[in-house]
């Protein structure tokens, strides 16, 4: 028996593959499975586009519009009504900072109540977070839309959409951190005889605070994005401006806020990821420590 | 003995360095926060100026927002419980098929919108793309495509294509390409190059590289991004009828306008359920596909 792949005969193989099916092919379910997927989908896939109606001349004589479309859009014009868009970007951006504080402060004795280590009673607990997944479950137009209904134009309801949603996802991020926390300090707290507000000043907010931190910055960053298309339903925000200017086919100052917007996002990606460098992870920033930041990362709508 | 003295002032010179590098470290960072914090006032200053908000204008609005919450959900007695909820869903059937609409937008947009992002981002990762032109250009492009907001596309796509689900999908598409090539393309930037070593050495050329020692690395981590990007989407494709392009929003958006409250709750409480379900649903799948302890959230 020695060990050189030449040595090996026919039989031996298939002997081998006598006593490992599964090293040398794959299963008949797994086989099954694997046909189900790449037979199904794309035939899915084929039945959706002809519903939508992919496949006919309408669609694909559509694309002339579009490049008449965007032949429109360029040069982007519209700069005598500057002052109007800045106005409206700084709405924009006030309602995007205002509702996450606001919404992240909210969020915190919730997440508490919402965290399996510091609420003993299971259903509360259960409670709270279904609580929190019905606040984020609908959109920021669907909450923006109602709040609009409720209140009357402007920014106040656009503000309360953020609020909500910013509230929802927040509870949850909120208590999976806190959950996560290292029980030593709150035991060490709790033997030299601190009391349950100490037990979170001292034990659990020194801990959770960087990941709170960061996770209120990126749902800043989510939430100006959401500002920006908030206006739609008439919430307030640069949304406004674009979607009249798009309906009234005014296309070239369209692009204009388009591009308002792009700029914006990037400006405020940039300073969120400065500020996480600089405040919340101080000099102890490092491969290691982002690991919460991917967690909340993959939960971000973007 | 005179060494020695030196030794110790030596010790006295680098102890004095530290204090002083230390006090130094610590008043830059009292600063740094002074000037955080100012920045911030001034900020919350300026928004709550700008933005009018107040308190009062809340305090103001919560009442009347409970009571429209509440008008949306008075339909159900429990003398007649059955028969008010047939009453209540009277419209169920189409607000089905609305809702089915959405959900195949949502499916048709990010299996095509992940096909072409997970090609392009293998153009998009600065490990792998051939040259800076092309690497950058691709970047750009999936940024751009990612920043403006669906919604936005789909405004957009109303004008060429007409009201309806086709402008939904090609937002819905085209967003997902952006945010699945950014993400895979982070993805791809964080593989074993060992592989592709291997394969390069042995005579493969650019395609064959990626075909046989990345995808098989990036093959989880992209279907999780898939089904996470699903359940995303259908919240996305609820809306999409707002500004016209197809699915239930259309419903919804004209209950509320003309103050149907009881068809908003109804078409608002199937909206809310099916987000539900299609998140549990993708959060179990990518849990049974990559394993608890490697998924990224």
């Amino acid at each position: 028996m020695s060990g050189k792949l030449a040595d090996l005969t026919p039989e031996m193989i298939a002997a081998e593959r006598e006593r490992f099916p599964r090293v040398f092919s794959m299963t008949m379910k797994a086989r099954a499975t694997h046909f189900v997927l790449w037979v199904g989908t794309p035939c899915l896939v084929l039945y959706c586009l002809d519903r939508f109606g992919f496949f006919s001349e309408k669609f694909w004589g559509s694309f002339g519009r579009l490049g008449i479309m965007f032949s429109q859009m360029f040069p982007p014009t519209g700069w005598e009504y500057m002052d109007e868009y800045t106005y409206a970007i700084g709405e924009t951006l006030s309602m995007a900072f205002i509702g996450s504080l606001v919404g992240g402060i909210i969020a915190l004795p919730f997440a508490f109540m919402a965290s399996k280590n510091m609420m003993p009673v299971r259903p509360v607990q259960f409670s709270f977070r279904r609580f929190a997944d019905v606040l984020r479950a609908s959109d920021y137009l669907i909450w923006g839309l109602i709040f609009v209904r409720a209140m009357g134009l402007g920014p106040i309801p656009g503000i309360m959409a953020i609020i909500v949603i910013d509230t929802g996802i927040l509870i949850t991020l909120y208590s999976e951190a806190i959950e996560n926390i290292d029980r030593k300090p709150i035991d060490g707290i709790k033997a030299s005889g601190g009391g349950r507000l100490e037990v979170i000043r001292f034990g659990v907010i020194p801990q959770v605070l960087p990941v709170l931190l960061s996770n209120a910055l990126y749902m800043f960053e989510s939430n100006t994005r959401a500002a920006t298309i908030l206006g739609i339903v008439g919430a307030g925000g640069i949304g406004f401006l674009l979607s009249d200017n798009i309906r009234a086919f005014e296309f070239s100052n369209a692009c204009t806020i388009i591009i308002m917007i792009i700029i914006v996002v990037y400006g405020i990606d940039y300073l969120s990821k400065r500020l996480r460098e600089r405040f919340i992870y101080g000099d102890r920033v490092s491969q290691g420590h982002d690991r919460p930041m991917e967690r909340v990362m993959a939960k971000m709508k973007d | 003995m005179n060494s020695e003295a030196a030794t110790q002032t030596q010790q006295l010179d680098i102890a004095d360095h530290f204090e002083l590098a230390r006090s130094e470290y610590l008043g830059r960072k009292r600063l740094y926060m002074v000037f955080f914090w100012i920045g911030f006032a001034i900020s919350l200053a300026l928004a709550v100026w700008h933005s009018g908000f107040s308190i009062a204008a809340v305090v103001d609005g919560l009442p009347r927002t409970s009571e429209f919450i509440v008008r949306m959900y008075s339909a159900l007695t429990i003398e007649n419980f059955y028969a008010d909820l047939i009453d209540w869903f009277w419209g169920f059937e189409d607000w089905l098929a609305s809702l089915f609409v959405s959900l195949l937008m949502a499916f048709l947009a990010t299996i095509i919108g992940t096909t072409f992002g997970g090609i392009l981002s293998f153009y998009a990762s600065r490990n792998l793309a051939k040259n800076y032109a092309i690497y950058f250009v691709t970047r750009r492009t999936l940024e751009i495509a990612r920043t403006v907001p669906d919604i936005v596309w789909a405004l957009i796509f109303i004008y060429p294509f007409g009201v309806g689900p086709v402008a939904g999908i090609l937002a819905l598409t085209i967003h997902t390409t952006g945010a699945q090539g950014k993400l895979f393309a982070e993805v791809n930037e964080n593989i074993d190059h060992k592989p592709i070593d291997g394969i390069r050495s042995v005579g493969g050329n650019w395609f064959e590289e990626i075909r046989f020692a990345v995808v098989p690395q990036v093959m989880p981590n992209f279907i999780s991004y898939t089904f996470w990007r699903l359940a995303l989407n259908v919240q996305a494709a609820t809306v999409m009828g707002f500004v016209g392009a197809g699915g239930i929003g259309y419903e919804l958006i004209n209950a509320v306008k003309l103050l149907y409250f009881l068809d908003t709750g109804a078409i608002l409480l199937m909206i809310i359920c099916t987000v539900f379900a299609i998140d549990m649903a993708s959060e179990k799948l990518r849990h049974y596909i990559i394993g608890k302890e490697t998924l990224v959230g």
